[in-house]
């Protein structure tokens, strides 16, 4: 087993998983059924991302490993998903700018990943960049329709993303097992995607009439399995059944 | 030069009592009502009074369901799960609109919900406290609901039969997929079974409930009969949804919480015990386990969601203006 590719392989998956579970707290209490609907929506596409990535994974994990021995009988520092992704969904301003930055990153990374060098992780990048693309999308217009409505939105979602700034610096620091990946083409060049990023998200940020906070501190640990206070409790109840009732089949 | 009547066709310059018998005969034909046709002010008020009461039934059951979205215990049953709670949105949106055919905002419709004054189903007044909850309300809930609407596909509101066309599809799916997660827990360990076999106690008879009174105390019933917005009683209903389940129960190795309940060979039907209709009539008052609740998760994600919506239309108001302004320059 390539352990780095192991390793890489579930810093995509655990994204996508940590982000479904989260914005699945949305379904039933959205703004406006359309909005409850959309968020749905985006919440299965990363749920679905996460299961193919998951099962990449456990194949490469193998000793009968599956997509749920993975996100049920991991613990938390054996996660890797980025800070972000774990942080709690608050009001609709902190759940959008969240994705925002997320999302920008995510369509960079994608994009790349499209031409991945591991066969797997490429057609599952093929497979899912549409959805990425859509979900980069829909979050810029919300941090503009925010940015540019009321008062109120304006003030909210600029405190959104002054608060969430510190948690974008990891998504372009990568860790020993990304920076292996990187060398042998399988994972873009982080440090290289933060260009791209900054351009877009400053873009986005300025129709939005919104100021784009300055670099400052920032904050990391994610993809090496050091987490916030947060994720321990998304475990605790994404996992409490199977680990209760460990020989049980659902 | 051409002559349309077509905003009138079928009722041209005819007094009250003509017309109610001319919309009575024209139901008896088996015809449909459409939004411009001509209808009595009641059937206009029934009919808005149980679409949006069907409306905030799938709003406010997406509640019980969604309480166990980030519980479930794999992440195959995860996304079906949450699919099916946002089928039930989508169920909403769909009634919302059946209804605003008939002349109402959805705004006022969910400020009725959001106030206490329109009704939703009792059913999902009722806690979700395992994971074999989430079978038993796809496999009963659904199940009960699916007897109901396959009855309303042929209602005479045209809008409203079409809207019940599309939902029943999906709830056909979702009552295959309750029964499925109720297989794995009934075929799984000792502790499964006895989580299947409790949720099926806790929810067999709120399920039967579901159908309303009994025909003889159900005062709305005739006039809805006559109108063909309903095709079948209560007990008609109800009775069809015991004689189907039961077997389902049995295939399952469930006990069905009804020591009255026996096959009736004359009728070709089960009998069945006493509902206890003294509760049914708390729960509907709002003396339910969780009417308090599921009301205020409504009017939270509501107020919650307030400045979200006004922030949405000033930024639409704006950028019109803008297009607006863009085009007197040019
Ligand atoms: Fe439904
Ligand atoms: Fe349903």
């Amino acid at each position: 087993m390539n352990l780095d590719l192991k390793n890489y392989t579930l810093f995509l998956a655990d994204n996508a998983l940590i982000l479904g579970q989260r914005l699945g707290e949305w379904c039933g209490h959205g703004p406006v059924l359309e909005q409850d609907i959309a968020l749905t929506n985006i919440s299965l596409d990363h749920l679905g991302q996460s299961r193919m990535l998951l099962q990449y994974a456990a194949k490469q994990v193998g000793n009968g490993a599956t997509e749920d021995s993975l996100a049920f009988f991991r613990n938390e520092g054996e996660f890797r998903n980025l800070l972000i992704t774990e942080l709690p969904n608050n009001d609709w301003a902190y759940t959008l700018a969240k994705h925002f930055l997320f999302d920008t990153f995510n369509f960079f990374q994608y994009e790349f990943l499209m031409n991945s060098k591991d066969e797997t992780i490429q057609a599952i990048a093929r497979k899912a960049i549409k959805e990425i693309a859509y979900h980069a999308q829909f979050s810029a217009e919300w941090i503009i329709r925010m940015g540019d409505g009321t008062e109120e939105s304006h003030q909210r979602v600029q405190n959104a993303i002054d608060e969430l700034w510190m948690y974008t610096g990891e998504m372009f620091v990568a860790d020993s097992s990304s920076e292996a990946m990187t060398k042998a083409a399988v994972a873009p060049d982080y440090a290289l995607l933060k260009e791209q990023w900054q351009e877009k998200v400053s873009q986005v940020l300025e129709i939005a009439t919104l100021v784009k906070p300055e670099e400052g501190w920032m904050q990391k640990g994610g993809r090496e399995g050091k987490h916030t206070e947060h994720m321990g409790y998304i475990l605790a109840e994404m996992q409490h059944l199977p680990r209760t009732y460990p020989t049980a089949k659902w | 030069m051409q002559i349309k009547f077509v905003k009138y066709p079928r009722f041209i310059a005819m007094g009250e009592v003509q017309l109610e018998k001319r919309f009575q005969d024209y139901l008896d034909g088996e015809n449909k009502i459409e939004p411009k046709d001509w209808m009595p002010d009641a059937y206009r008020k029934t009919l808005i009074r149980q679409i949006s009461q069907h409306a905030h039934s799938e709003v406010v059951g997406m509640l019980p369901e969604a309480n166990w979205i980030s519980r479930a215990p794999s992440l195959r049953r995860k996304v079906a799960l949450l699919a099916k709670v946002q089928d039930e949105a989508g169920h909403g949106l769909y009634l919302y609109s059946a209804a605003e055919t008939l002349g109402i905002d959805r705004s006022e419709l969910v400020d009725d919900l959001l106030s206490g004054k329109a009704k939703y189903s009792s059913i999902f007044n009722y806690p979700t406290v395992s994971w074999a909850d989430m079978g038993a309300i796809g496999w009963l809930v659904d199940g009960a609901a699916i007897a109901n609407q396959v009855m309303l596909c042929r209602t005479s509101y045209g809008p409203y039969a079409r809207a019940m066309v599309r939902i029943c599809k999906e709830e056909s799916f979702h009552q295959r997929q309750g029964y499925e997660i109720m297989l794995s827990l009934a075929n799984g360990t000792a502790e499964q079974k006895q989580m299947a076999q409790d949720a099926l106690n806790r929810w067999w008879w709120p399920s039967l409930m579901m159908f309303g009174p009994t025909d003889d105390l159900s005062p709305n019933s005739a006039q809805s009969m006559k109108w063909k917005i309903k095709r079948k009683s209560n007990d008609e209903l109800r009775q069809e949804f015991i004689d189907k389940t039961v077997p389902q129960a049995e295939f399952l190795g469930l006990t069905v919480p009804d020591k009255d309940l026996k096959w009736n060979e004359e009728k070709q039907g089960y009998d069945y015990g006493e509902i206890d209709w003294e509760e049914f009539y708390n729960v509907v008052k709002g003396n339910g386990p969780c009417n308090k609740q599921r009301l205020a998760d409504r009017v939270k994600a509501h107020e919650a969601g307030a400045w979200v919506r006004e922030a949405a239309n000033a930024y639409a108001a704006k950028e019109a203006k803008r297009k607006a302004d863009k085009g007197q320059a040019a």
